[in-house]
């Protein structure tokens, strides 16, 4: 019997595997990218300022899409599963596409007794979705909120995180044609976020103030330090 | 199922866990001796433990405390290799406060003067049993079917301390079961508990969060994030440590249920860090490895090379008979037949090469893969009956074996506990992943400095205090000028980072990382950068970060030209060593290099047979052509292997070899720590352990070489190596050594904390087949004994026939003076100098023949700086044609940031197009040059 060896496993072309991770950048518009800077320099560590570039990049897409999350990671030093992790924790963060509008009804004790899940019920059958639904034309998506802190005008809706007060089913109706027809551009931006960036129409922090800033912060870090050991003897 | 309350009282009997749980994963602080004992009496609390009184060190977790003092408290989510978070909520325990005595996470609550702890109250009861109840409220409860059961802390910790029913009769939570989140590893989401072991474990330890909570409350799930796979090389601890069965991985899944499997303790032998393993097996073959916490080495993690390499030594592309070639053909014949051909082949060989020549007439390349017996009676052969001194484990790939046999070597401890660590190597995470995580635990922890020295980025950079970018070529000039301001300072470095660097280095405790940071640039120049440092700082340590096997044990066996065992140098041994074997060689060999050149050019020093034993030059040896060459060239190739390749293909005689797990001996790591590799399995077919193989083949070519054990080999190995002096194999047996022990043996009696005894929920797995089979220390009954202490400075008493009379024992190698550094001309300004390094998942067989680990092996394209890209006028993605004196390939770039202009960067082994880098390498030439052209 012959034992010739099987052939040599390593010298069989070896087939090149698909490149599996995608490149960051290049998805955020400059203009944004510059406030991102900006806002990542006002912190000691570059990871302070993810929530803020969440917005920041929410604004500009109306969600938090795959490549802003990489690019965010990319800008403030962590993973992508750790950029995603954090902005699927809280609810003012969309992680799934949404319609143009975000129209939440509180649903929490005061607007509750106040005919909250009629309204609901009457947003989702209107609308043709179900609650988290966007309709098929990308105008509206649906949510549930808890407390939305304007229990006096209860029940509550927000749209795009901006107060629209009480509502009633005819009321809300009129709202979504309002929506629909573009009349609420003045009150309700498109898109929009609680960032504060962008109420103010933008962050204006000048390079010298925010020098400013640090130079206090290291001056101070180092009197604490100082003083610590001035403590130990 | 393992019942953890019962093994309470063994896992605290040694008391050594909670010494490093107090130091929580953190490096620097595990090698200090961190008992209770020894601390000063301020740094010293004291509290009652039900009812007892209790001291613990300052800052230690309660839950450590207790477990040291023999109070098991359940735990999920602690580990005491990483950080405590508290979340799961297990491990409530009543302590007094000025408010009453509450519920409070030991895990998380330091241990106070003067508090009285409460672990068995009703009040803990209730509150296990309502914890219990919760995590199971959403557990799908399919043990029958899970990997984990039989081995499971949720299944064990709910029979001890659980409520035994649900009160829950709402529909639990779903998820598509199970995702794949790597190529590696499986996850479940409805077995998972939150318990965030493995997020810290990603964040933490290996330092890449790639998986991360995703969601909140009860739709928390542990994710990674779309087209960003789990592919870090250390995710297959996350399955290890998962106190559930949510992780699996794929090679393992399905494949056994615990209570199965059979398992010894034993040191892995992929890389040279040497990390302590637990090996399983059914039906004569390896079903899994753990990882065991060796405090000194691995503490308890593996890498993914090392933990799935195993499916190699499963592998039906094993050779099982020896082979003879006749005719062209190799034929399959009796062990007898072969060896008597090698025999013949080798005799014929010093014959033609005269006893003008006879120290290079026969070449050994190879012998990382052996156990240190083999190593040795291998050296044996070859220097003392063959009378070659041409004998090289290493293939150009390393640093030269009497450098590193006289470096003043450093621990891993010691490492992470220097001011200042000087690396300079190929990426760590790449070629000694389990050293990279003790370093980089260090690094982040701020306990140690790194100043990185190397052409391109790795994976401590950002970590690392000063990265110094260099040029192939310049490693010496650059290590010159970080000890004396007055050198000159090489083009491209950047002299406020040397500024800074030069301060760090000034450190009173250095510790340098040895290695080749580029196999593009000759051996020659890092030596001498080593000497550079050893000369100017003084106190400085190194730990060699050469990469094979069990390499380091080979050049303290002598496989080197120029070396005997023991560290020793061939002319201070002589006399000894002719003593003890009968002869030695009569001058110094050739390194693997020289002997591949000569055979390749035909020179007519080269010499005239080849053993390579388990080794493949044609892809570790940096110039592929040359190897190829030289292999074609041999006049009688002899190759002792475990699976075929292109050695095998062109043999004359093969020698089936064992592999890993099917032979028994010693090991030795990068620190020098000798430490005990078990055989599990029998070998298949016919295939001998290479030590039988060396014996054999002696007694073949008329010389009995004494050892018919590999006991008998060790004893002969502490007899006659000096730097082994001291260590007997009883000492290396006795329990309480299974970390191993770093050689050479200090003066005085070996002083070794006794390894700490498994925590059955840090490490599940290892606890539970331990009950059925052979024990690791994962179960000791009792506390280990300590080592007999070794006779230091007295003779060994054995008198056996091959220890010397008359003759001083030669000493320890020194440092050589000098090393014949090549010079290195400059370059023109179209030039480009290549750099290499290596990645984890290459060609070499122990990836290419574990199926799983196969997958793995990436694509890579050439790296250029971004100037040079402009320079170009090619952007990433785009080819272009690489030339050297000799070749020249169309490759695709990409671009990094982090190389210094006129650097073009290449993995070693992988496919690059349509080759590897091999083909790029000149052996003849200390750097690579090349020119990159746009392709017309
Ligand atoms: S997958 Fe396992 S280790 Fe990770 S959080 Fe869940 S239970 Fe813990
Ligand atoms: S680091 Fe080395 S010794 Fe440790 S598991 Fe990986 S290959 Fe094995
Ligand atoms: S309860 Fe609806 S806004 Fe407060
Ligand atoms: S909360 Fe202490 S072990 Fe989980």
């Amino acid at each position: 019997m012959t034992g010739e060896p099987p052939p040599t496993p390593a010298a069989a072309p070896v087939p090149a595997p698909a490149v599996r991770t995608r490149k960051a950048g290049g998805h955020l518009t400059p203009e944004v990218l510059d406030q991102a800077r900006q806002l990542i320099a006002l912190y000691p560590e570059p990871r302070s300022a993810l929530i803020p570039l969440c917005h920041l990049a929410q604004g500009q897409d109306g969600w938090l899409c795959p490549d802003a999350i990489v690019e965010i990671a990319d800008l403030v030093g962590l993973t992508p599963a750790e950029v995603r992790g954090t902005a699927s924790f809280y609810d003012m963060l969309h992680t799934e596409p949404v319609g143009t509008y975000v129209v939440s009804v509180c649903t929490n004790i005061a607007c509750l007794l106040r005919g909250a899940e009629e309204l609901l019920e009457h947003a989702g059958a209107s609308l043709g979705i179900g609650v988290g639904g966007t309709t098929t034309d990308g105008t509206i998506t649906l949510e549930e909120a808890e407390c939305l802190a304007d229990c006096d005008r209860a029940p509550c809706v927000q749209v795009n995180h901006r107060y629209v007060g009480a509502q009633t089913p005819e009321s809300f109706d009129r709202l979504v044609a309002d929506l629909r027809a573009g009349a609420r551009d003045g009150e309700v931006p498109r898109h929009g976020t609680l960032i504060r960036v962008r109420r103010s129409g933008g962050l204006r922090v000048g390079r010298d103030r925010i020098a400013a800033e640090r130079a206090a912060m290291a001056e101070a870090k180092a009197r604490r330090a100082a003083e610590a050991e001035k403590g130990d003897h | 199922m393992a019942d953890p309350t019962a093994s309470t009282t063994r896992v605290t009997a040694a008391g050594s866990p909670g010494a490093t749980a107090a130091a929580g994963g953190d490096d620097g602080a595990a090698a200090t001796d961190g008992g209770a004992a020894s601390s000063p009496p301020e740094d010293v609390v004291t509290f009652t433990l039900d009812g007892r009184t209790v001291t613990a060190p300052k800052g230690e977790m309660l839950i450590a405390a207790a477990e040291r003092a023999g109070t098991f408290i359940p735990r999920f989510c602690y580990h005491p290799r990483m950080a405590s978070v508290g979340v799961c909520r297990m491990c409530l325990v009543e302590v007094s406060g000025p408010r009453g005595a509450t519920l409070q996470p030991s895990c998380f609550v330091e241990v106070a003067e003067g508090a009285e702890v409460t672990t068995d109250s009703p009040k803990v009861k209730k509150a296990q049993d309502g914890v219990l109840e919760f995590l199971l409220v959403n557990h799908p409860l399919d043990c029958p079917v899970c990997d984990k059961g039989g081995e499971c802390p949720l299944q064990d910790q709910t029979l001890a301390y659980g409520p035994g029913e649900s009160r829950f009769v709402e529909e639990k939570r779903h998820f598509e079961k199970p995702i794949p989140i790597s190529e590696l590893v499986l996850l479940d989401r409805e077995r998972c508990i939150q318990c965030s072991r493995c997020t810290r474990f990603a964040a933490e330890v290996a330092g890449e969060a790639q998986i991360d909570f995703a969601g909140r409350g009860e739709l928390l799930e542990v994710a990674t994030f779309p087209d960003h796979p789990f592919t870090s090389y250390f995710s297959g601890n996350t399955v290890q440590i998962c106190p559930v069965g949510a992780l699996t991985a794929a090679p393992y899944r399905f494949s056994a249920r615990p209570w199965d499997l059979d398992q010894v303790e034993s040191t892995c032998t992929t890389c040279a860090v040497g990390c302590r393993v637990a090996v399983q097996s059914s039906a004569n073959r390896v079903t899994r490895l753990l990882g065991i916490d060796a405090d000194p080495v691995n503490h308890g993690w593996l890498c993914d090379k090392g933990r799935f390499a195993y499916e190699t030594v499963n592998g039906d592309q094993r050779l099982t008979e020896p082979l003879v070639r006749k005719d062209g053909r190799l034929v399959a014949v009796s062990w007898h037949e072969a060896l008597a051909a090698a025999a013949a082949g080798l005799k014929a060989a010093a014959a033609r090469a005269g006893d003008a020549r006879r120290a290079r007439s026969v070449g050994v390349l190879g012998g990382a893969r052996l156990t240190n017996e083999a190593a040795y009676l291998w050296t044996r052969l070859a220097k003392g009956v063959l009378g070659t001194d041409s004998v090289d484990a290493q293939m150009a790939d390393g640093l030269p074996g009497d450098l590193v046999a006289g470096l003043p070597r450093a621990t891993i401890d010691e490492m992470v506990a220097a001011d200042t660590v000087v690396v300079i190597s190929g990426d760590l995470r790449e070629e000694l992943p389990v050293l990279f995580l003790r370093l980089l635990g260090a690094a982040r922890a701020g306990k140690v400095s790194v100043i990185e020295l190397a052409p391109q980025r790795s994976a401590i950079t950002p970590s690392a205090a000063v990265s110094l970018r260099y040029r192939p070529g310049d490693v010496a000039a650059v290590a010159r000028a970080l000890v004396d301001d007055g050198a000159p300072v090489p083009d491209g470095i950047d002299p406020t980072a040397l500024g800074r660097a030069r301060e760090l280095a000034g450190a009173p405790r250095v510790v340098v990382v040895l290695g080749r940071p580029t196999i593009a640039e000759h051996e020659g120049l890092v030596a001498d950068a080593a000497l550079t440092l050893t000369a100017a700082l003084p106190g400085v340590r190194f730990l060699p970060a050469l990469r094979r096997g069990n390499v380091h044990g080979a050049i303290d066996m002598g496989m080197a030209p120029g070396l005997l065992p023991g560290r020793v140098g061939l002319e201070e041994g002589r006399a000894w060593f002719a003593e003890a074997w009968g002869s030695v060689p009569s001058e110094r060999g050739l390194d693997a290099r020289a002997m591949l050149a000569a055979l390749a050019g035909d020179d007519p020093g080269k010499p005239e047979a080849l053993v390579v034993l388990g080794a493949d030059p044609l892809s570790d040896f940096p110039d592929r052509a040359m190897a190829e060459r030289a292999l074609d060239a041999a006049g009688f190739l002899v190759a002792v292997a475990s699976t075929p390749g292109p050695v095998v293909d062109r043999a004359d005689v093969v020698l089936p070899a064992a592999a890993a797990h099917e032979r028994a001996g010693t090991t030795t790591n990068v620190e020098g720590r000798v430490s005990r590799v078990a055989q599990k399995l029998v070998p298949p077919g016919q295939a001998w352990a290479d030590w039988m193989i060396a014996v054999e083949l002696a007694a073949h070519i008329g010389t009995e070489l004494a050892p018919e054990s590999v006991a008998a080999a060790w004893d002969e190995i502490e007899r006659v190596a000096p730097a082994h002096r001291g260590l007997t194999h009883a000492m290396l047996d006795a329990r309480g050594a299974e970390d191993g022990v770093v050689v050479p043996l200090g003066p005085g009696p070996a002083r070794r904390p006794a390894p700490a005894l498994l925590d059955p929920i840090a490490f599940p797995g290892i606890e539970s087949v331990e009950r059925q089979g052979a024990p690791p220390r994962a179960g000791l009954a009792e506390p280990p004994a300590p080592a007999p202490a070794p006779a230091t400075g007295a003779t060994p008493g054995t008198g056996a026939e091959t220890e010397p009379e008359g003759t001083a024992r030669p000493p320890i190698l020194a440092l050589p003076a000098g090393v014949d550094a090549p010079h290195v001309a400059p370059t023109d300004a179209y030039t480009h100098r290549l750099t290499v390094g290596r990645r984890l998942y290459d060609l070499g067989d122990a990836v290419s023949s574990s199926p799983s680990l196969a997958r793995l092996v990436e694509a890579t394209a050439l790296r250029v700086s971004p100037h040079d890209l402009d320079d170009l006028g090619v952007g990433p993605g785009d080819r272009i044609r690489l030339r050297t004196a000799t070749t020249s390939i169309d490759v695709e770039v990409d671009v990094d940031p982090m190389l210094p202009r006129k650097v073009v960067a290449a993995d070693w082994n992988v496919p690059l197009g349509e080759v590897t880098a091999g083909v790029l390498v000149d052996g003849r030439h200390p750097v690579v040059e090349v020119r990159l052209e746009s392709i017309p």
